[in-house]
């Protein structure tokens, strides 16, 4: 019984049961099988996590994002203060998130490769890219790249998925994907 | 009940005993009285928590949003400090000791120090319920920085740490004297391996949770300037990822010990479950990447080297497990001859006993949605379409409430006879307590992982939005599972509800368990020793067991890969 001792007290050379033997290969070979979906994720999947992250001062990456903003700004964003920026497809697009807004607004092409930068100037952040559902952690100080090619037009929504606060709740942002001009 | 003094061979107190009249064991009085505090304790604080657990549940339904936004981030801080690190840890305190002292027929190493360990995670516990409840500490339990938390919060946390630093050493300052007195033959049971096994990771926990926590605690006093958020996660997570790990090797623990006591289950293999709980020591607690999977500049080969070379052979772990111990009830009740079909076995089993029902409830929960959402969620590629989402609440009251909180509760209802010696009273309860429990936890486990499928973010007060500049529209069904979640939560805290009366008015007020009692309705099962004595390698063929993990695989395998169908339709990116 399990709550005594093993009555053979030599039961390290008990030998195992056919059933046990199978089961354990099937499981390890099952790992094996997740381990390898993973690895040739990275050469024939197309969804795969980039790699590449600065550091990042959180005052410079406010800076690189405003001066982007202004720059592709066509228009305000409904009756806020918030610029839409439509930047050059296969640029370098800024987005950033403070307490409690995703800033600025993007307009991006279909099927137009941009890479995409996160960031954070003040707590950590939770990109949640809805309907898509794409979730990302986003870290004050760490500047996150990677490169995106949005290939359905819509609307989306950039939700908080990080508790950053008493307004956590209100900090949702928006990607626009238009049609080639 | 016959107490005898045995003058200590070596040590500093004299150890009083009694003779477990059901179980023949001899029965250290300090540790039982250890176990009592500890169990007593762990109770109230999965009522006070649990209850916070309902109030959450009733904002996030859409209709009832019972709480203003400030008091839900402030109870969800206090929801996941008491049932995750409170109740579960000074369970396990109790677990240590039961699977140290008393199965091993020994007395308590260092009683005194054990109850100052009991009292430092007391003070400590109450000091960071005072510091969320204040208002000024509503962090999560993560507190990941540069989110700052009150002083007191984090110094709460680590006094309770480092008093569960002590009960470990106890535990195996315990070990060490029953070796050296001979108190059992041969190698410790396998019981008590599995505690060794959580004792081990709990080690590691805490020097972990030193590591990150004194700095956070300095700096919130102001001596150190700047953390970084990056590094506190990746330490932080090497004590949150294997805090869980010491749960699943004590419940693992506690399934044999229940497989045990009623059906006299004799593990199929004595090696091959200890092999499954080493894999635990050896890979599963290093296994941390799972929750750093989406965080900028970590490395894939890192997270799929971490993720598939320690977390699967901590899976197989489990899966062995997972056949093992049904395998070897099955075994035991065929050999009491409940052998028609493939699972008579199961049928005929006690199911009106709330400690099987709780094993079983708590191993099916754990493995099909704790287990398989686990895997799946900790896959490098799959990790971006559930991160932050209700997936991840939804996965671990799977493991965590469904696996090891429902586990505490089955052998609750065995130590409630055995160690407290008292009745256990209001029986029908007892015996609906896991069904309603365990339909109710499976109901928020499955709603929850559902809304996370929809994108419904976690720790979030609105997903209406009704406060927000701009705005999003969850689908319908969001909402409605939303709705199910708290109808399934109002369940589970029934079911919570019943288990905390049941156990505190037998504690309280049952009837002492006579000689008469104890003959006409013993803890443990009839026919145990029987069963027990076959050796393993005469044990029949488990057609039953082979149909259960055979299910088990091809739901595995189908969810995974239906995952990867759900991630190829995102938009390319790399
Ligand atoms: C009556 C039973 C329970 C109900 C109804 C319940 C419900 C919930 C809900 C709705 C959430 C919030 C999810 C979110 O908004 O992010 C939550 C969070 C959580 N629950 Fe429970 N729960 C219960 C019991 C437990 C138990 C027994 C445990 C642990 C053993 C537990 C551990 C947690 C943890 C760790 C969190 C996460 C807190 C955080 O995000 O910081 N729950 N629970
Ligand atoms: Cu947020
Ligand atoms: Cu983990």
């Amino acid at each position: 019984m399990a709550i005594l001792p093993p009555e053979n007290r030599l039961w390290w050379k008990e030998p195992l049961s056919g059933t046990e033997i199978v089961w354990i290969a099937v499981a390890f070979v099952w790992g094996l099988v997740m381990f390898g979906t993973m690895v040739s994720w990275h050469f024939v999947g197309k969804q795969n996590l980039s790699n590449e992250a600065y550091r990042i001062d959180p005052a410079v990456y406010a800076e690189l994002t405003e001066a982007q903003a202004e720059k592709y700004k066509v228009r305000m964003e409904g009756n806020l203060d918030v610029p839409v920026s439509h930047p050059p497809p296969g640029s370098d697009v800024y987005m950033l998130g403070r307490l409690w807004e995703w800033w600025p607004v993007l307009e991006l092409e279909k099927d137009q490769t941009y890479r995409l930068h996160l960031s954070s100037v003040d707590w950590q952040h939770g990109f949640s890219l809805q309907p898509q559902n794409i979730n990302l952690q986003i870290h004050p100080g760490y500047d996150m790249v990677l490169t995106i090619k949005p290939d359905k037009a819509g609307e989306y929504a950039v939700v908080c998925n990080e508790f950053c606060g008493i307004g956590h709740h209100t900090m949702v942002g928006k990607i626009y994907v238009v049609d080639k001009k | 009940m016959a107490v005898d003094a045995q003058a200590p061979a070596r040590g500093f107190y004299e150890a009083k005993f009694r003779t477990c009249p059901e179980t023949g064991l001899k029965v250290c009085a300090q540790a039982e009285a250890l176990i009592k505090a500890n169990a007593v304790v762990a109770v109230v604080f999965l009522a006070v928590g649990g209850f916070f657990g309902l109030l959450v549940a009733l904002t996030r339904w859409p209709a009832v949003h019972l709480l203003p936004a400030d008091w839900f981030y402030l109870l969800l801080t206090a929801h996941g400090a008491d049932v995750l690190l409170f109740w579960i840890i000074f369970f396990e305190m109790a677990v240590l000791y039961f699977a140290s002292a008393i199965l091993l027929n020994c007395r308590l190493a260092a009683p005194k120090f054990a109850w100052l360990g009991f009292i430092l995670m007391l003070v400590g516990a109450i000091v960071a319920n005072v510091a969320v409840l204040q208002g000024e500490s509503s962090v999560m339990f993560t507190s990941y920085v540069p989110m700052q938390a009150a002083p007191h919060f984090y110094l709460g946390l680590i006094l309770f740490a480092v008093g569960a630093l002590i009960g470990c050493f106890v535990f195996f300052g315990t070990l060490v004297i029953a070796k050296e007195e001979g108190t059992y033959q041969g190698s410790i049971p396998l019981v008590t391996f599995g505690a060794v096994t959580a004792a081990i990771i709990a080690v590691f926990t805490i020097a972990s949770g030193a590591i990150i926590l004194i700095p956070t605690f300095l700096w919130s006093v102001g001596y150190i300037s700047h953390i970084d958020p990056l590094m506190y996660k990746v330490v932080w997570w090497a004590m949150g990822h294997s805090s869980q790990q010491i749960n699943v090797s004590a419940q693992v623990a506690i399934w044999y010990a229940i497989a045990a006591m009623l059906l006299g289950a004799k593990p199929l293999s004595e090696k091959v479950s200890r092999m499954a709980f080493l894999m635990y020591i050896l890979f599963l607690q290093l296994a941390s990447a799972h929750h750093l999977l989406v965080e900028p500049g970590i490395s894939s080969e890192w997270k799929i080297f971490n993720t598939s070379y320690a977390l699967y052979l901590a899976v197989l772990g489990s899966m062995i497990h997972g056949m093992s111990i049904p395998g070897a009830m099955e075994a035991a009740q065929r050999k009491r001859g409940l052998t028609n079909g493939a699972f008579e076995w199961l049928r005929k089993a006690p199911w009106g006993n709330p400690a099987f029902s709780g094993t079983v409830f708590s191993i099916g929960i754990f493995g099909f949605l704790g287990g398989i959402s686990g895997v799946v969620m900790g896959t490098e590629q799959l990790n971006l379409i559930m991160h932050n989402t209700l997936y991840v609440p939804g996965h671990f009251h799977a493991t965590v409430v469904g696996g090891t909180t429902l586990a505490f509760m089955a052998i609750t209802y065995l130590l409630v006879p055995l160690i407290f010696r008292k009745e256990i009273m209001l029986k029908k309860v007892a015996q609906w307590q896991p069904y309603v429990f365990g339909i109710g936890i499976a109901g928020i486990s499955l709603f929850m992982m559902g809304a996370g499928t929809l994108g419904v973010s976690r720790r979030h007060w609105d997903i209406g939005f009704s406060d927000a500049a701009m705005s999003f529209d969850y689908p319908a069904m969001a909402f409605a599972m939303m709705t199910m979640n708290g109808i399934a939560g109002v369940l589970a805290t029934v079911g919570g509800l019943m288990f905390v009366i049941v156990i505190v008015l037998s504690v309280f007020f049952g009837k002492p368990r006579t000689p008469e009692a104890i003959a006409a309705t013993p803890t443990l099962g009839a026919g145990g020793e029987v069963v027990a004595q076959a050796g393993s390698e005469t044990h029949p063929k488990l057609p039953g067991t082979i149909i259960l993990v055979a299910v088990f695989l091809v739901a595995f395998v189908l969810y995974y890969y239906v995952n990867w169908k759900y991630l190829s339709e995102i938009w390319p990116l790399s």
